[in-house]
């Protein structure tokens, strides 16, 4: 049996609140289920379940927050139990022995050679931000008197749609006071924006401080540790805005492409090329990720904005990347993705779209190690075939971990980026 | 369907993707991603959502013409007609 901690989602999240627990205890979870709700300065997010098991117990209630590491609840795990049974002839692991709730996943990754082995057949987890867990508290063992006994009293969950949700999040309202009233109705958006109104002049915290917290949390540990180096080039995008053209002529809106998702393929292609942008630096050395997920960074009305990711983008098709990153954005702004989705992001994309400015410099999301940034594209004089013809031109910029990388191959991944855009077929 | 009927579903469309503006705050002359601060992303699903509702193709090669509140009524009148 192993313990389902609060995780960290950030570097700078302390603590959380559990809003949802969606498994009932007794049901089976499998890895990647999303099996709870918390709510965090950056919104409510959905956690996943890291291994297959029986969730036995919960071992928080709603609306309690925890901090980070906290056991939310145990499962019994599969594998473990087998593990169990076979690697031991001491006590005979009989159901029904309390055993105090075993920590395991996710584990620090182990320290390795100076040089990992890059033909090491066994994939290494994404490291997650999560510190050693501490045993739980022993007084939170899985009680077996309990385990067929029903759950401690709930009180019925509200119902309230995803935006209200956020928007009470942001403005630090209490969601559960307002349910009391009346626990039929579903609490709308407009329900709470009376009620943050109401309370705001009272001289409660602006909605969207939380946020801005996070973000300078994260920003200045970046900018304290990571020697950051920059680079930029200009990138040639007229056949790749002449590809999604082209391919958008015939299809409905639904099923359009838009420029972004063309980026974040460049990106996913290069980091193929260039790994040493892809991956974390923690305890005072580079960890390669073999994933590649493309932090998107999204910007929120209201301000403040979150990069989660798009989960192995190189290997997606074009079309179904451009489905991902339009559900990706429409659930972040509607304050609802998933924990994941949040802390596996092993390199950001940050693109400022088509009507801002030409160039930005991105800060590295720590512990990442590299941040890609694509200006707005124009119209430019531009040499092309021996002539001056106008081109669209975009800059594309990296902002890279100089104790990882050093210019010049930071240098063969921007280009392997604008190459991939010069030749969208490609893609 | 007249110009108001479709003003109507216009800022219902608006109102799903930018809760936070109101119509009364839209100059209906000037540019509408603008106006509403809606990035291209927003404008796609706008023209997803507006396609859907009125059964239209709403081309890509049109977008120009949907450039303001006003302009993009007069368009749907048009498509619609």
């Amino acid at each position: 049996m192993s313990a389902f901690l609060m995780p960290s989602l950030g570097a700078d999240m302390e603590a959380a609140t559990l809003v949802e627990q969606l498994v009932e205890p007794g049901a089976a979870v499998k890895h990647g289920d999303i099996i709870a709700a918390v709510e965090t300065q950056k919104g409510v997010i959905e956690i996943e379940a890291f291994e297959d098991g029986i969730l036995e117990k919960w071992l928080v209630e709603l609306g309690t927050k925890v901090p980070v590491g906290t056991a939310l609840a145990n499962i019994k795990s599969k594998q473990r139990y087998q593990a169990l049974e076979l690697s031991t002839d001491q006590d005979d692991p009989a159901p029904g022995t309390p055993e105090a709730p075993q920590p395991q996943d996710p584990a620090p990754p182990p320290n390795q050679p100076e040089d990992p082995a890059p033909q090491d057949p066994s994939p290494q987890p994404p490291s997650r931000e999560i510190p050693t867990p501490e045993l739980p508290d022993p007084e939170i063992q899985w009680p077996t008197d309990l385990a067929g006994s029903p759950t401690t009293d709930q009180k019925p969950r509200p119902r309230i749609t995803p935006a209200a949700r956020r928007l009470a999040a942001q403005a630090g309202i209490d969601i559960d006071t307002i349910g009391a009233k009346d626990p039929e109705a579903q609490i709308s958006r407009a329900d709470i924006a009376a009620i943050a109104t109401e309370t705001h002049s009272k001289g409660k915290p602006e909605p969207s401080t939380e946020m801005r917290t996070a973000i300078a949390a994260a920003m200045s540990r970046s900018k304290r540790e990571i020697p950051h180096y920059y680079l930029s080039h200009q990138a040639d995008l007229t056949n790749a805005d002449a590809f999604v053209k082209k391919t958008n002529k015939n299809r409905p809106p639904e099923n359009r492409l838009l420029l972004g998702a063309l980026y974040v393929k460049a990106v996913a292609l290069a980091v193929q090329k260039v790994p040493e942008m892809n991956g974390y630096y923690q305890n005072d050395r580079f960890q390669p990720s073999q994933d590649i997920n493309v932090g998107l960074a999204i910007s929120l009305r209201g301000g403040g904005l979150v990069a989660p990711a798009i989960l192995n983008a190189c290997a997606i098709e074009l079309d179904d990347l451009m489905s991902a990153v339009a559900d990706l954005v429409s659930r972040v702004r509607a304050g609802r993705f998933r924990s994941s989705e949040l802390t596996d992001a092993t390199i950001t994309l940050t693109s400022l779209g088509d009507r801002a400015v030409d160039q930005l410099y991105g800060v590295i999301y720590p512990p990442q190690v590299a941040i890609v940034g694509i200006g707005t594209p124009s119209l430019r004089p531009w040499v092309h075939e021996g002539q001056i013809v106008p081109r669209l031109i975009a800059d594309l910029t990296l902002a890279a971990d100089h104790r990882v990388s050093d210019g010049r191959r930071g240098a063969f991944f921007l280009k392997k980026i604008a190459d991939s855009l010069f030749n969208p077929e490609s893609l | 369907m007249t110009e108001q009927d479709l003003s109507k579903a216009l800022t219902e469309e608006l109102h799903r993707i930018a809760p936070d503006v109101s119509p009364d705050d839209i100059d209906p002359t000037e540019d509408l991603r603008d106006e509403c601060d809606i990035d291209s992303m927003d404008f796609l699903k706008l023209v997803t959502a507006l396609g859907k509702r009125f059964n239209l193709e709403m081309p890509e090669a049109d977008y120009p013409k949907m450039r303001s509140f006003e302009s993009l009524v007069h368009y749907l009148r048009a498509k619609i007609a």
